[in-house]
């Protein structure tokens, strides 16, 4: 696969490389705003998914014959490829996980197994429900305590509430890069400078920023760095845990099974070297394969002015929606990407929801696996219009008509 | 009228809808008019949590018929509500049980009664059944 130069940014062009979006739904063009849950695919990723499963489909890391070492040699250039958009210091630093959520509860455990009781796990509000759950089980089993950093009414962080938070207790703080439900992007650099001042690591969910922002975790020196494939352009089932080698190294294994061993005996085993120590079984290889192909695609794309091209999306959504009587946005941090939730007092989302659906518009409406942030703000839920860099004005035209329809429907 | 008959008066219904949102707007023309249950009825052991709805549901025996009431904090849920209750209310236990709800397919909604739409409504089907099922085995 050669490299793709990097074209100036041009959202047409962009958007002839996904299938998905030129089609018709209930006869309407479709209009996909629900790129928070997952994006679309462009044309080289699916290619790649069919030349995987066509031509190359074999099992990693044991073969003799020329399709398993062909490959096991893509599996791991996509290591390498992933390691140097992330600029990790070493591949072995990239664990291929099922997604952010399975790289978390990695953590959760293996990281977990180092903690003793009386430790501190902070969090923030503003968490989705996969950077809650796997800290409650964690305090759970091994009696450590779970603190919630607080948040302001515009959906950002309190820092001078987290600094006070903070103590030599504090052994993890695992906290969104941006909020799902909100947009906000997270002080990462602030955040994780503090937690190490008190020798506390962090986690950073990056599940909604690496398809927004050209992450590099060095620069934000986090301990752990999660995503998930599918919502930057690559297939589901697959996704990354980035971590600091020394950590990594001293953590246990997850799970057992085969790939993560070095030798085995009934009376003791020994492990294999990161990153496989983490890798049990056979896993995801078209999935880590084509990961690395959305990784090329997304280095073709201009990241700063795709970025400028959201937050343009997102302003001109917002600047329409204000003038609608009765309606809220949720979510007003001075820094946030390209999400814009909001209520309409006297409706709930559903329904807003549903009748935008059948005239071909998708967004996304509920609680965004976000119920503590919903009580917060006192709502049921939101409906929530995400944007990605191939999304146009001229589709938030037709979701602006979609929803006057919608309101003069059920008002 | 027979429960088949009540399903068949709805397809026909719906049949004169050119388009999803002329459909829509009768089930939210039917959500708005109809008062559903008693508030004293609305009580956290009659609520069917969905994901993105909360239904209500509130069942009777009398004469031997079961008859039924129900909310919902949704508009378009509580339209489609609207319909399942004009079908299964004043029926015997015995019919509802066996009852297919043929008529959701036929009119394009089946999309809210899967599990996967989680609005309450698969949930409030559910219920309705076993509430019925409790006059079979008394």
């Amino acid at each position: 696969m050669a490299d793709l130069i990097k074209k100036p940014f041009n959202v047409k062009e962009i958007r002839e490389q996904f299938p998905a979006l030129r089609q018709k739904i209930y006869g309407k063009n479709l209009v996909y705003f629900d790129n928070g849950a997952t994006s679309q695919k462009p044309q080289l990723v699916l290619d790649a998914i069919n030349l995987f499963y066509s031509k190359e489909n074999a099992n990693i890391h044991r073969g003799v014959h020329f399709m398993s070492q062909k490959a096991t040699t893509e599996y791991e250039a996509s290591r390498i490829r992933i390691q140097k958009y992330l600029n990790a210091k070493k591949s072995e630093e990239i664990i291929f996980t099922k997604g952010a959520t399975d790289g978390i509860n990695l953590v959760a455990f293996s990281y977990g197994e180092l903690l003793q009781a009386g430790d501190e796990i902070l969090i923030s509000a503003m968490e989705h429900h996969s950077n809650i759950v796997p800290w409650q089980m964690l305090c759970l089993r091994k009696g450590l305590v779970l603190k919630v950093i607080p948040i302001n009414k515009k959906g950002e962080i309190l820092m001078e509430e987290y600094e006070k938070m903070l103590s030599r207790k504090t052994k993890l703080v695992a906290i969104t890069h941006i909020s799902n439900t909100l947009g906000t992007i997270n002080p990462i650099k602030e955040i994780v400078q503090k937690a190490h001042s008190v020798g506390a690591k962090v986690l950073v969910d990056g599940a909604q920023s690496i398809q927004h922002l050209k992450v590099d975790v060095r620069d934000l020196d986090c301990d752990f760095f999660v995503f998930s494939s599918h919502k930057v352009f690559g297939p589901t089932g697959i996704g990354v845990l980035y971590g600091k080698e020394d950590l990594l190294d001293r953590m246990p294994p997850y799970q057992g099974g085969g790939d993560m061993i070095s030798k085995v005996t009934f009376e003791r085993t020994t492990y294999n070297e990161l990153p496989f120590k983490f890798e049990a079984g056979t896993p995801h290889i078209a999935g880590g394969i084509c990961l690395g192909t959305a990784f090329e695609y997304l280095e073709s794309i201009d990241m700063v002015a795709a970025e400028k091209h959201e937050r343009e999306l997102a302003k001109y959504a917002e600047d329409i929606l204000d003038t609608f009587e009765g309606l809220h946005i949720i979510g007003e941090a001075k820094n946030k990407t390209s999400v814009v939730s909001f209520t309409v007092d006297g409706l709930h989302p559903f329904d807003i929801g549903t009748l935008l659906d059948k005239q071909g518009i998708a967004v996304r409406t509920g609680h965004h696996c976000t119920q503590p942030l919903m009580d917060f703000f006192k709502i049921p839920g939101t409906v929530r219009a995400s944007f990605a860099f191939y999304n146009t004005r001229q589709e938030i035209d037709l979701f602006v008509e979609a929803f006057e329809k919608s309101l003069s429907m059920l008002k | 009228m027979s429960i088949e008959e009540k399903q068949q008066e709805i397809i026909a219904e719906f049949n004169v809808f050119d388009d999803w949102m002329e459909k829509y707007e009768y089930i939210i023309d039917l959500g708005k008019d109809l008062p559903l249950i008693a508030p004293e009825f609305k009580t956290d052991d009659r609520l069917i949590e969905g994901c993105q709805s909360r239904v209500w549901l509130h069942s009777e025996f009398k004469n031997n018929l079961m008859e039924y009431s129900a909310d919902s904090d949704a508009i378009i849920t509580k339209g489609i509500i609207g319909l399942l209750i004009q079908v299964m209310n004043k029926e015997t236990p015995e019919t509802i049980l066996k009852t297919d709800l043929h008529f959701i397919k036929e009119i394009g909604l089946q999309e809210h009664l899967s599990p996967t739409r989680a609005n309450g409504l698969l949930g409030m089907v559910k219920r309705m059944k076993t509430e019925a099922l409790k006059y079979i085995n008394n």
